[in-house]
């Protein structure tokens, strides 16, 4: 019987979250490590099976924008997890907390006194010129003065084994129904693991979601609803999920109607005020009348409603403003200038194009720089400089060189690796982490994230738009 | 419940009625194929008549074939109603309405849908028997209609879901008994002939009809089966049957004990009348045929009632003036 063996794999080049060196395991691995070697190749091939067969029947699917309508895939799920010890944890938990209190007050202060930018914290057009800056905003104090209740926040994991936030997501970050699901179907695959290593469980997200959505109107039973833009947005399944977990409606656009305004649901009984809408819509397709005029998604006079404040929306519009990438180059002086302190995770090094000196760099370094389009997500409208092709690097150099203002630089980070499941053996891929943030009454960070991981030998792109799978993530007890 | 999740519920449970359903025809030509006369040619043209799609089926393919025909009415993406195309509604109409369902109904959906995809990838329609594939299909609705009345709620969804399903199973029973008017006899004489009672017969055990038929009437004859599918008060199948069912659902929906509170209530509670006043002389000193012709008609304005009773969007107009 052939058994898993990791006498051949290859820790070199990269800080790899399994080995610290060819032969030392890390703490946190010993025992799954032992565990695996105790396993046959061919055992460990037939769970990552059934795993795959399990997600398609769970119906765990994501549209690709670029294919077409009604094609389906899964995010493959790497059964071999991504292991945190406790101690790091809390450091991060502690570091998230910190980052997204600073951040709500940033944009609380953008859309009403603006003391950051009279201060010289920050330049004004930059952050005006934001694309998810809204005028329409100005002077909005949305429940609690929290704008993003829900956010995800980007951590990779650098070559000199610290954690680095690659970005922050505040307005719809999605893959939470992943972090989920993934443990309920590792927990069927590695149950005996689950009773030796005390992984904190993530099962409470929803409970906890449900409270925050509540805490946000001041009366009880409020009416809850998660908005989605429908069946074919590749996150669909994970509104739907998320929705049937709280025991809240699941609303399309064309489901509400405003009245007097009051935000009621259609029903065959009559119209049904609603009080707290968890939207995974877009700012600019929540209300033709005000946004997108185009927009069959939303509902007119929606934005009207939450103004008067009628109705919550979550997370806020305009909350984008400060996941803008330009903005991120900013949040250590943002974080220090709102809560006197250092920040607990570091930035990534960012060059602004806006900004001449950084201009003159970026221009002249492209091939060993990353380039990110300012409102771009999902790992599109990027450059790799030093994976990329000379006619690519030129594409990049016009679009920088006709609007600077929408791109960023940072250095390449070799992400770290955790070892994964591939054809014929094991072999180490990399990855990053979305950790995942409730902002209500107090923040919560839940003990688990989803790790996102490129599957295709050496690449950096995790995004599963792109090719990337997942892994479960597991957080120790101390 | 919201409009568009009634909505949803009433047409995936239709959908997947009518994929079992056409599933069904499949294996009533067969068997009226295999029960003809060897000098009577296999007939596969009354299938396509009876589902409606006849002009469809002419523009796309220039000959009746066997395999043709078993592709459209199974296989065939641009047939909107072929099974192919049913489930894949029926899912998408699930998919919306996920969070209505259970888990387990929502796995089944699932399975039905792959073992579909997985029947046009491997060209099912060319199999030597595509019975055993329309089987796998009929049997995977079935279980589904099994887990869906052992975990669902009985609440309004279950209700609308309930009356798509009995208006479509109303529908696709009346047309299986319609087959048997298009299907060529090759002389009026064979009326009543063994030949006619075996095609009967293979038409009752095409709607799971032929134990409960026998235990009623035991002898065949032509009026005692269609009394039995159109009429019958207690069999499952028969279209008085489902009507009666629907209304008790769309009775619970409303509330109402008699009369009608809107228009759906209205449609339906006139054509359950009409055929529980009528015996199977009346019908077919009417033609039988000509009455099959009119009930449908009949049923599609019940369709489109309860659509403008419940599901359509009523607030269109405050919308713009909010």
């Amino acid at each position: 019987m052939q058994r898993v063996s990791f006498r051949d794999y290859d820790v070199r080049g990269f800080y790899d979250e399994m080995f610290s060196g060819s032969e030392a395991v890390r703490p946190s691995y010993r025992l799954f490590k032992d565990f695996l070697e105790k396993t046959s190749w061919k055992k460990l091939k037939s769970l990552q099976h059934s795993t795959d067969r399990a997600q398609l029947s769970l119906g765990m699917t994501f549209n690709v924008y670029s294919d077409n309508q009604g094609v389906e895939r899964i995010l493959h799920l790497d059964i071999i997890p991504r292991i945190i010890s406790g101690e790091k944890w809390d450091h991060l938990t502690k570091g998230l907390e910190q980052r997204i209190v600073a951040l709500n007050l940033f944009i609380h202060d953008i859309y009403n006194a603006q003391k950051v930018i009279k201060d010289n914290i920050i330049p004004k057009d930059l952050v005006l010129s934001c694309a998810s800056y809204l005028k329409q905003c100005i002077g909005l104090k949305p429940p609690k003065n929290v704008w993003s209740h829900i956010s995800g926040t980007d951590l990779i994991r650098g070559g000199d084994g610290n954690f680095y936030v690659l970005e922050d997501n505040l307005r719809c970050p999605s893959g939470v129904s992943y972090m989920l699901e993934n443990r309920e179907i590792l927990k069927r695959t590695f149950p005996e693991m689950f009773e030796q290593l005390k992984v904190r469980p993530v099962l409470d997200y929803s409970h906890c979601l449900r409270d925050m959505l509540e805490s946000l109107t001041d009366f009880e039973g409020a009416s809850i609803v998660v908005l989605t833009p429908g069946i074919y947005n590749s996150a669909y399944f994970e509104h739907a999920y998320l929705a049937q977990q709280m025991g809240a409606e699941l609303v399309e656009g064309r489901d509400l109607v405003v009245q007097n305004g009051y935000v009621y649901m259609i029903t065959t009984n009559g119209l049904q005020k609603v009080d707290v809408i968890y939207r995974r819509v877009d700012d600019a397709f929540i209300d033709p009348l005000v946004f997108n005029k185009n927009s069959l998604l939303g509902t007119p006079g929606l934005f009207e409603a939450y103004l008067k404040g009628n109705v919550v929306l979550v997370n806020a519009p305009g909350a984008g403003v400060a996941d803008d990438k330009a903005v991120y180059a900013y949040i250590p002086r943002l974080i220090k200038y709102y809560l006197n302190e250092e920040a607990i995770i570091p930035n990534i090094k960012t060059h602004i194009c806006s900004e001449e000196k950084d201009f003159k760099y970026v221009i002249e370094n492209l091939e060993n720089l990353v380039v990110k389009q300012t409102d771009g997500s999902g790992g599109y409208g990027m450059l790799i400089g030093p994976h990329a092709t000379r006619a690519e690097i030129a594409e990049f150099k016009e679009k920088v060189k006709n609007n600077p203002r929408n791109y960023i630089a940072q250095p390449m980070i070799s992400l770290s690796r955790v070892p994964t499941l591939c054809e014929n053996e094991i072999q180490g891929r990399h990855v990053d982490l979305r950790p995942y943030i409730l902002y209500g009454k107090e923040v919560r960070v839940i003990p688990g994230a989803l790790t996102r991981v490129a599957l295709k030998k050496g690449s950096l792109v995790v995004n599963s738009s792109q090719g990337g799978g997942s892994k479960d993530t597991w957080v120790l007890d101390n | 419940m919201l409009s568009r999740i009634a909505d949803s519920m009433y047409w995936m449970n239709r959908y997947v009625e009518r994929a079992e359903n056409y599933a069904r025809f499949m294996d009533v030509n067969f068997n009226l194929s295999l029960e003809s006369a060897p000098d009577v040619k296999q007939q596969w043209k009354p299938l396509v008549d009876i589902t409606g799609d006849w002009p469809l089926y002419e523009s796309l393919y220039e000959t009746v074939q066997k395999e043709k025909v078993i592709y459209f009415l199974g296989f065939d993406p641009q047939n909107p109603n072929s099974i192919y195309n049913s489930i894949i509604k029926a899912r998408e109409n699930a998919r919306a309405i996920r969070p209505e369902l259970t888990k387990e109904v929502w796995e089944q959906i699932n399975h039905v849908y792959f073992l579909m995809k997985d029947g046009c990838k491997k060209k099912s329609w060319k199999n030597k028997d595509p019975r055993i594939f329309f089987n796998k299909v009929k049997e995977g609705c079935q279980l589904l209609y099994g887990i869906f009345t052992t975990t669902i709620s009985r609440n309004d969804g279950w209700h609308f879901g309930k009356i798509g399903q009995l208006i479509e199973r109303a529908d696709k029973t009346s047309r299986v008994l319609d087959v048997k008017y298009h299907i060529l006899l090759s002389t009026p004489n064979d009326i009543g002939s063994p030949l006619d009672l075996a095609q009967w017969a293979a038409l009752l055990k095409s709607v799971s009809a032929y134990d409960m038929y026998r235990k009623k009437y035991g002898r065949l004859t032509t009026l005692n089966i269609c009394e039995f599918l159109i009429l019958d008060k207690v069999f499952p199948r028969s279209i008085n049957f489902c009507l009666i069912q629907a209304g008790k659902s769309l009775n619970t929906i409303t509330g109402l004990n008699d009369g009608y509170s809107n228009d759906a209530e209205k449609q339906l509670g006139k054509l359950k009348a009409q055929l529980q006043f009528v015996d199977i002389h009346d019908i077919f000193s009417d033609g039988l045929h000509e009455y099959i012709d009119d009930f449908q008609e009949k049923l599609n304005t019940i369709s489109t009632a309860i659509y403008k009773s419940f599901f359509a969007n009523k607030y269109v107009e405050s919308n713009i003036k909010t």
